[in-house]
């Protein structure tokens, strides 16, 4: 393994910590727009409870994919963010809105005000996965060249595999939430509550599995290069993915709620872990591969060591706010 | 002189419009910056005096200024976030050909911004199930990792001013060694001068909010606490700002000259160079200033009789905008002494009589040293991007040879202009509601207000 190739699973693995950790937070963000008005004050709260302490440290996992990507592969991140402009200004700005409504929303206490910050941060939660999926569409299609700005500024990423992308992601993001939120529900000790989301997480399971289906086809004939290896060398991967995803659902039925978690978010992992086997090495299909592409050797050396020290310091403190937030007040 | 037509200009004809984006996107995101950097640190202060039998006046300003750094920091977050986009968006040139070498400080500041991140959830979440000790505690890595983070993306800016760390051929970048880049020669005085600035944005800002308080509410204790804590901060780290913006002025003289003239509108080399204080520089001249025989050579290079170096010793294509840069390093400057003489009125009034100035002067002083602070601040930065100009890597690569090709860049710039149109008024909103006692906020009505003395 190369120290590219080493960079490359660490930036993996954090993009996946975003597609769990944050991706949940945009999903709770989905669940609180259509929670359905005053009658729901419930699940607005436990939702503000269950990210406020977190969602920050999640968004981070972002930042740090765009460091690590711009540092080791810098011309990967100029030809997406320069063809990507507007998807990428989308995201921008959702970010922005999202993060900045949620934090006013928790610091007003006129209903009024609270509506519209909280209709805000619901919205951009929808808009901000989808433009992040639309991205991942762009690139896993082949439709982002090296260069500046030399893809085409619309057809990149609006096309079949960025609309797929974006639709499971914001399904994806809205499933995990859901199914986090009923054993969040159930440890604030709220049944109730609980089996409101156990519902809201299984119809939106079986939607998502329709709409993964449905993106075979999609795949097969828009973004021949990942299908193949998909349907080859991250075969194992995508079974997982598939196999977990129906397990959560029967344990979501069963209410084996803590069980459904895990089983959830393992069908995420393969979702972004086949994606990754299936498209190695390239990092922009068609055009860079992950050698051509890798800055130099110092500068990966640096990288690596940094994000080992990094992680050192990171994962024992996520792990204590992790532990504290569900920790009932003394 | 080879050196200077490496890269290929970029077709873009609105190259404007990424400046400003940049400059928007920048310019707002370091104010809120500033408070990440400085406000963790006055929390510890007065929870520390709290715990110390300080009294209740210092927990309720500790849980006040916390929900303050609760909302800037989520701002700080995201706008930062844009900025990182917008590296991309806006300057795919800079980071395809320089990536690999001033990279490194940007992930490790996204190191120290994850810690930051996850402590300040632990330090404000923690807050009812925490010891006292223990949450005390949680709060020092916050400290800590938002001065890393501050030092390291200064760092990169430092780079930006004087590069080093690679070797240049034909347009590709060789021999790389990023640690190089990260403690290159601009970094040391570039990093110290941000991070002091940071201190006084936060210090002088806070200060200014209870100053405001006390203006209507003489007696407050918790308005003259908080006031006397954040201002004592901002006071003793003006002084020492003022002396390390002197050796920035001193580096400038010796390894960016032409931004020194820039700043001094020196059009010519000059042996005892005069310092000029304000006036305009026009169609080549220093017009209206007050000039101080011998006083630039003297305060660039402690010799009277020294050669500074004017505009006139690089083409006119190589040469920055002379009136902003000018006008900016002269409000920089007398906000600075401004804010050290009020520094120094209150250090009388206590020194005298253990007691806060009692005119109403000094109060209104105080209000407006908080954006006055923020202003010197930005014009800082005003002197040392525009004063640049035109290159983005210094005498390496120009802004309009990293900037994309990409078209329409006017309307990402006008929509990004009313969504922090929009973040302004709402932040302003929400701090004036968590700072200020009333009713209305979150823990005015049990907490000792401010009609309390």
């Amino acid at each position: 393994m190369t120290t590219a190739d080493a960079i490359l699973v660490l930036l993996w693995a954090g993009l996946t910590a975003y597609a769990l950790f944050g991706g949940a937070d945009f999903g709770a963000g989905f669940w609180d727009l259509v929670r359905g008005g005053r009658r729901n004050d419930a699940i607005g709260s436990l939702i503000e409870d269950t990210i406020g302490p977190v969602w920050e440290a999640n968004h981070v996992w972002l930042i740090f994919a765009l460091v690590v990507v711009w540092t080791a592969f810098p011309r990967v991140f100029a030809a997406v963010a320069s063809t990507l402009y507007i998807p990428l200004t989308a995201v921008a700005i959702g970010v922005i809105l999202r993060g900045s409504a949620f934090a006013f929303r928790k610091s007003v206490r006129e209903p009024r005000l609270e509506r519209w910050f909280g209709l805000l941060f619901g919205l951009s939660s929808i808009i901000t996965p989808f433009f992040l999926g639309a991205i991942a569409g762009a690139i896993a299609s082949g439709r982002v060249p090296p260069g500046n700005a030399a893809g085409d500024p619309i057809a990149s990423w609006l096309n079949p595999t960025s609309v797929l992308g974006g639709t499971l992601a914001v399904g994806i993001c809205a499933y995990l939430a859901a199914v986090y939120l009923t054993s969040d529900a159930r440890r604030a000790g709220d049944p109730g509550l609980a089996d409101a989301f156990r519902g809201r997480a299984l119809a939106m399971g079986v939607a998502v599995g329709v709409v993964a289906m449905l993106g075979i086809v999609v795949l097969a004939a828009d973004a021949p290069t990942l299908y193949d290896g998909l349907v080859s060398r991250a075969l194992p991967l995508v079974i997982l993915s598939a196999v977990a995803g129906l397990g959560s659902l029967v344990l979501l039925y069963r209410r084996r709620f803590g069980a459904a978690r895990l089983s959830a978010a393992l069908a995420v992992g393969g979702v972004m872990w086949g994606w990754a086997v299936a498209q190695y090495p390239n990092l922009l299909v068609g055009s860079l591969t992950i050698g051509q592409a890798s800055a130099a050797e110092a500068t990966m050396v640096a990288l690596l060591a940094s994000l080992l020290v990094g992680a050192i310091l990171v994962v024992p403190s996520m792990a204590a706010l992790f532990l504290l937030s569900q920790r009932p007040r003394t | 002189m080879s050196l200077f037509d490496i890269f290929v200009t970029v077709d873009q004809p609105d190259l404007w419009a990424a400046r400003a984006q940049m400059a928007l996107s920048l310019a707002w995101h370091i104010v809120i910056a500033c408070f990440g950097v400085g406000l963790p640190l006055l929390i510890l202060v007065v929870e520390f005096r709290g715990h110390r039998g300080g009294g209740p006046v210092y927990d309720e300003l500790a849980h006040r200024w916390a929900k303050v750094l609760g909302v800037l920091f989520a701002v700080g977050a995201v706008s930062g976030t844009i900025l990182s986009f917008e590296m991309g968006i806006l300057w795919p040139r800079l980071i395809e050909t320089f990536g690999s070498v001033m990279g490194l400080p940007f992930a490790i500041e996204g190191v120290a911004f994850f810690i930051e991140a996850i402590f300040i959830g632990i330090y404000l979440y923690g807050w009812d199930r925490l010891s006292p000790r223990v949450h005390l505690l949680s709060g020092v890595p916050i400290v800590i990792s938002g001065v890393a983070s501050a030092w390291f993306v200064v760092t990169a800016n430092a780079w930006l001013n004087q590069p080093v760390g690679f070797v240049l051929t034909d347009g590709v970048v060789t021999g790389v060694d990023p640690w190089a880049a990260i403690f290159n020669p601009a970094t040391p005085i570039e990093t110290t001068h941000m991070i002091l600035a940071a201190l006084m944005v936060t210090g002088f800002g806070i200060a200014a909010g209870h100053a405001w308080g006390l203006r209507r509410d003489r007696g407050s204790r918790l308005h003259r606490t908080g006031f006397l804590v954040a201002f004592t901060l901002a006071a003793l780290v003006t002084p020492a700002q003022i002396v390390v913006g002197d050796a920035a002025a001193q580096f400038l003289a010796t390894n960016q000259p032409i931004k020194l003239a820039a700043i001094e509108g020196l059009y010519q080399s000059e042996r005892g160079a005069p310092l000029s204080i304000g006036g305009i520089p026009i169609d080549g001249q220093m017009r209206f200033a007050l000039q101080i025989p011998d006083g630039l050579s003297l305060l660039a290079f402690r010799d009277p009789n020294a050669l500074v170096q004017g505009l006139d010793t690089v083409p006119p294509d190589q040469q920055p905008p002379v009136l902003p840069v000018h006008i900016a390093f002269q409000v920089m400057v007398a906000i600075g002494f401004a804010l050290l003489g009020l520094s120094a009125w209150l250090l009388w009034a206590w020194w005298r009589r253990r007691g806060l100035p009692g005119s109403r002067i000094f109060l209104l002083g105080a209000v407006a040293a908080g954006p006055a602070a923020a202003v010197a601040m930005e014009a800082g930065w005003v002197v040392t991007e525009l004063g640049r100009q035109p290159w983005i890597v210094y005498r390496i690569m120009r802004v309009d040879e990293a900037v994309t090709a990409a078209r329409g860049l006017p309307i990402g710039l006008f929509t990004l202009l009313a969504v922090y149109v929009v973040l302004t008024v709402a932040t302003v909103f929400v701090v004036r509601r968590t700072l200020a006692p009333g009713p209305s906020g979150p823990s005015g009505a049990s907490g000792p207000s401010g009609s309390q003395s």
